[in-house]
């Protein structure tokens, strides 16, 4: 059986993975909900209602999903990762705290008004329940990502014993939350985040436009969702870039394994695709010669510090997996602009809904914020190994001591079922609901009858 | 060592994951009860009452559990370490009944098909009362300690947590919160519905009247360190003493018609309840059964001093609004359940 340092990280990485699939989509959304309901309150037309509600209840489904695999997230801390627990929880444990007192509280009280209150407040008092809601989950992220970054680029602390008793103690509050990579980190995380909450509105509006039903409506949630997104894909040229650059000035030894980059006298280039062969220690592609010096340095002929430089067991192993994963989020973030940019042209030259092919694309585009989000998330955590808390705490002195690998392999395939059974009830009861669509309010009739015909309201285009 | 209000940093943040789990206890515990007690009702439009009598509050509730599990990670990160990996098996098991029960809610009224609503009808009772056997059995070992060694690292077996005390806790635990649910359900439905919940409260109090003498007599006769603290503070009798005026009371405002006060009252007893135990338990947290000085005390795991004065300022600044907004969410639900288009 494989070790339990092995089985832990894999169920680490796998629960993680699995329940990040659900919080970006919630904090996105969030923000689109916002808009479509203020929207139906700056214009009173049904039509904004029709679809706030409509998003509400799939905002509901994707929610209920992301709490019970994050409670996970949190116990296992203390269950697989007992040291880590004991040597971070000064400063971790403060930031997790922050998370359940000032975000999900709120977050999960105003819910109950979001889901259920229609009828009990007024819309002024809903449309408030929203806005927290939004804000809720975006301060959870916040926490979240203060305590990643802390682990990350760990500032503010000192060291209090040896050994295994080892622990970082708090010394500054406000340098360990501001550590230098947790703004920029957590805007990326966000903007990522809205990323995918808009793509998976345009993808469920692209698809209705293309089966023509709810012609109105879809067109709608389409702009409510490209507004997002294209704003969102913009800035995250921004965000991403300065991410980069923290890395470069902090992690060197993370950006060369992005960048497959291993001689430290040598001007590293930046790749758009390539290999890396981590034997021999060199990196093949199609390259931007001077790329990253430029990237981190501001000059193409500055020599960038390489792999090398690292000790061999203080750097990342899998060198090859970090770069790939680096580049296919970078691809995928270009795509997202191009995407937006075209779309946005063509709505002003009012022709984007009867590009059916762009409609196709827009309906399976809402995989690649998805997928650009996990590989991100892979290229930094992996990329940060075989550290836990950088140059503090290694991955493999952080485990439970007194867990065998027989309660993790029990755990792990609990979870591998748990989490399939789940993944299938999710995606069967999502396309249910989009299938169903919106219940329009002006001629409630035609829903009875569970198939809407829309040819009344389907307008091609208006050229 | 500091302190406020002449108690000092780790006492006051043992007080407030007391709080917290007191919190989570007479919150959650009311959905956890009625989960329990769901399959007690045979007819379908019953269910979907029941059901969404706690639906606008019970993610707020469970939210209690995370902001416990943040606060003892916080503040004794040694003791989230140990009891969560000493009791890996039963929190993983611990974790998937959160998961199911969370999942049963939401996942039941979404089809219509008989099959598809009974399977999440069960999935929702098992697993809420996974969930409250699980966190009975748990607190079973804590109360009466666990076979801990000098390196704070635990020398049984998973066949240790099953001991007769620990079990009797888990089916106390389950009673209390069966009992409490049923109130609150009381208090939340109308008509012939209502008439059924006054026979199940009936009876769930006469099961947790049951459980709680057997615990009584059982932790007197078996978990000497338990009484400690009674015998040097003999004031401190006075808590038991209340949980049984509670007790009576309870039925007589049930008998009564007054659900809301007998509500309140089943929310002091469980405080109660759980205060005894954190009397019993201070000022250690885990208690070891191999040798008491391998017990660990708060001061022994408690964070920085610096760390426990931000987070008690956290919590002082966050309580309130915790508060007001679970106020403002049960002031906006109140009154008798009603079936709408956006109910489960």
């Amino acid at each position: 059986m494989p070790s339990v340092e092995i089985l832990s990280r894999i169920q680490f990485a796998f629960t993680i993975a699995f329940h990040y699939i659900y919080p970006p989509l919630s904090i996105g959304l969030g923000l689109c909900l916002v808009i479509m309901e203020g929207l139906y309150l700056k214009t009173g037309l049904a039509l904004y209602k029709d679809i706030t509600r409509y998003w509400i209840k799939i905002f509901a489904l994707i929610f209920g999903i992301g709490v019970a695999t994050g409670i996970v997230m949190e116990f296992e801390f203390g269950t697989n990762w007992a040291t880590y627990s004991h040597y971070v929880g000064d400063i971790f444990g403060s930031a997790l705290a922050a998370e359940g007192i000032f975000a999900f509280a709120m977050e999960s009280a105003f819910l109950g008004v979001l889901l259920f209150g229609w009828n009990r407040v007024n819309k002024g008092v809903h449309f408030f329940s929203t806005c927290m809601v939004a804000l809720g989950s975006i301060f959870s992220a916040l926490w979240i990502v203060i305590a990643n970054s802390w682990q990350q680029t760990p500032t503010g602390f000192r060291i209090e014993g040896h050994d295994l008793q080892a622990r970082a103690v708090v010394t500054d509050f406000w340098e360990m939350v501001f550590n230098p990579s947790s703004v920029d980190r957590f805007s990326h995380v966000i903007i990522g985040s809205f990323l995918a909450g808009s793509f998976l509105v345009m993808s469920v509006a692209a698809w209705y436009i293309l089966k023509r039903r709810f012609t109105e409506h879809a067109q709608a949630m389409f702009k409510v969702g490209l507004g997002v997104a294209v704003i969102a894909a913009l800035m995250q040229l921004f965000t991403g870039h300065r991410s980069a650059h923290y890395v470069s000035k902090y992690q060197p030894a993370k950006l060369a394994a992005m960048e497959g980059h291993y001689d430290s006298s040598a001007v590293a280039p930046m790749y758009i695709v390539g290999w890396v062969d981590n034997k021999k220690e060199q990196t093949t592609g199609i390259k931007i010669p001077g790329g990253l010096s430029f990237l981190a340095h501001g000059s193409f002929s500055a020599p960038v510090e390489g792999l090398r430089a690292t000790p061999k067991e203080d750097r990342p192993g899998a060198v090859n997996f970090v770069f790939q994963m680096y580049h296919l989020m970078i691809s995928i973030g270009m795509i997202l602009i191009g995407l937006t940019l075209l779309a946005v042209f063509l709505l002003w030259r009012k022709k984007l809904f009867n590009q059916r092919w762009l409609m196709t694309i827009f309906a399976w585009a809402v995989l690649l914020p998805q997928i650009a989000n996990q590989v991100g998330w892979y290229a930094a955590e992996v990329g940060r190994q075989p550290w836990v808390v950088y140059k503090l705490l290694r991955t493999s002195d952080a485990l439970s001591r007194k867990v065998t690998a027989d309660q993790v392999m029990f755990s792990l395939i609990l979870f591998t079922l748990v989490y399939m059974l789940l993944f299938t009830l999710f995606i069967y009861l999502l396309t249910r609901k989009i299938q169903h669509g919106p219940d329009i309010s002006e001629n409630a009739e035609t829903e009875y009858h569970g198939y809407y015909h829309d040819n009344i309201t389907y307008h091609p285009t208006k050229l | 060592m500091e302190t406020i209000l002449g108690l000092d940093l780790p006492t006051w943040w043992f007080l407030v994951i007391g709080g917290l789990i007191t919190g989570y206890g007479v919150l959650d515990g009311f959905d956890l009860g009625a989960g329990s007690l769901h399959l007690f009702f045979k007819k379908e439009e019953s269910r979907r009452l029941v059901l969404n009598a706690i639906g606008p509050v019970w993610d707020g509730n469970e939210v209690w559990l995370v902001i416990a599990g943040g606060a003892l990670f916080a503040g004794f990160p040694l003791v989230y370490g140990v009891v969560l990996s000493t009791f890996y098996v039963p929190f993983m098991l611990f974790l998937v009944a959160l998961i199911f029960r969370a999942i049963s809610i939401e996942f039941r009224s979404k089809e219509p098909w008989l099959w598809w609503r009974k399977m999440w009808d069960i999935s929702y009772t098992v697993s809420s009362t996974a969930i409250t056997l699980l966190l009975g059995l748990v607190l079973g070992n804590l109360i009466h300690g666990l076979p801990i060694n000098k390196e704070h690292e635990f020398t049984g077996t998973l066949l240790s947590f099953f001991n007769p005390y620990a079990i009797l806790i888990s089916f106390t635990t389950l009673s209390l919160f069966m009992l409490h649910g049923a109130i609150y359900l009381v208090m939340k439905t109308e008509n012939r519905l209502y008439t059924r919940l006054t026979v199940i409260v009936n009876n769930c109090s006469k099961f947790f009247i049951l459980c709680f003498i057997l615990t009584s007599m059982a932790t007197l006769i078996y978990v000497p360190h338990m009484t400690h603290q009674f015998k040097s503070h003999p004031q401190l009798f006075g808590l038991p003493m209340l949980a049984v005026l509670i007790l009576l009371n309870i039925k007589r405002n049930v008998d009564a018609r007054k659900y809301y006060t007998a509500f309140l009252y089943s929310c002091i007893i469980t405080a109660c309840l759980l205060i005894l135990f954190a009397v019993g338990l201070y000022p250690n947290i885990v208690i070891s059964t191999t040798d008491p000085a391998y017990s660990i005390s708060i001061y022994a795991a408690a964070s920085s001093v610096k760390s426990l004065k931000i987070m008690l300022l956290i919590a002082a600044i966050g309580t309130p609004m915790v508060i007001g907004y679970t106020t403002f969410l049960f002031w906006t639900f109140r009154g008798k359940v009603k079936l709408n288009e956006m109910s489960y």
